[in-house]
């Protein structure tokens, strides 16, 4: 029986950058930063109450992963805010919509009252689409 | 959701009170001054705060302290020296809370993240899912284009 997601990836254009974004602007914890040799580095974040999911920030080169011009393709694809890749939970969503968005965070989306939650919209430095909900109040 | 939060420049007048705290954790911040400048009372200003933060603006104070001083003691800065660079007065009020809050002292912390950072440079692959690490070619018997 699976219980649990614990490590996930987001692939981002630039690392530093995302870092950046993801620290400085949303406010995550940096959970592992390792070198793994020249010009190569597994890095992980993970939301402040949620320290048991990493969410690495995968960067997309070329290698075994993206081979024969793939990578760019992919980068491509990713800065055109093809993938909409998860959302994030926030206790109060008016609050934390302003917070980011005096950060400088970028919303595609105002907070709206939607059947499942209230929700507004933002992307990532690199493009990757989020939501933003708080829950209804029973 | 406008509906829902008719009084939208009460959010903004907290949003901003609570970035003061998280720009000037490391000074002196006197609370009082910040529900004046945010024009509440202080006992308004407490209220709607933890309403929205879930704790009052002098323990989120202390929180983002804390958090800051992991930050610092996983660099291996002095916990002297930490205590006073997150805006506590005395080492054994900043040991105390922070035993209270992380459950270790300041030393053992710092020690267990210094090894573990010690470990992350040493065997990095241990901190890896294989899934990832085998689609990089971190790992040494990759069998990823095999597989694929």
């Amino acid at each position: 029986m699976i219980t649990k997601l614990n490590h996930v990836s987001v692939f981002v254009l630039n690392q530093d950058s995302a870092l950046d974004f993801y620290v400085n602007k949303l406010g995550f914890k940096i959970h592992t930063d390792a070198p793994m040799g020249p010009g190569m580095r597994w890095l992980t974040v993970c939301p402040p109450e949620q320290p048991e999911l990493e969410i690495s920030l995968m960067p997309i080169e070329d290698g075994m992963m993206f081979k024969d011009g793939a990578a760019e393709q992919m980068k491509e694809l990713v800065k055109k805010g093809t993938f909409g890749f998860g959302v994030f939970e926030c206790n109060d969503l008016l609050a934390t919509y302003e917070e980011l968005k005096t950060k400088g965070v970028v919303f595609k989306k105002e907070p709206t009252k939607e059947f499942y939650a209230y929700e507004a919209l933002f992307v990532d430095d690199s493009g990757n689409w989020f939501s933003l909900c708080e829950k209804k109040k029973e | 959701m406008e509906n829902s939060y008719p009084k939208m420049y009460l959010y903004k007048r907290i949003v901003q009170a609570k970035l003061f705290i998280d720009n000037n954790f490391c000074d002196k911040i006197d609370l009082d001054n910040i529900s004046d400048e945010s024009h509440f009372s202080k006992f308004h200003f407490i209220r709607l705060f933890k309403d929205i933060y879930g704790k009052t603006p002098h323990k989120y104070l202390t929180s983002i302290r804390i958090e800051e001083a992991k930050r610092h003691l996983k660099k291996g800065i002095s916990i002297m020296e930490c205590c006073f660079a997150v805006g506590f007065d005395s080492p054994s009020s900043f040991t105390g809370l922070f035993k209270k809050e992380v459950g270790f002292t300041p030393k053992e912390y710092q020690s267990r993240q210094l090894q573990r950072k010690v470990e992350i440079t040493d065997k990095p692959l241990k901190f890896i899912p294989n899934c990832f690490a085998e689609t990089k070619g971190w790992t040494k018997n990759s069998n990823f284009q095999e597989v694929v």
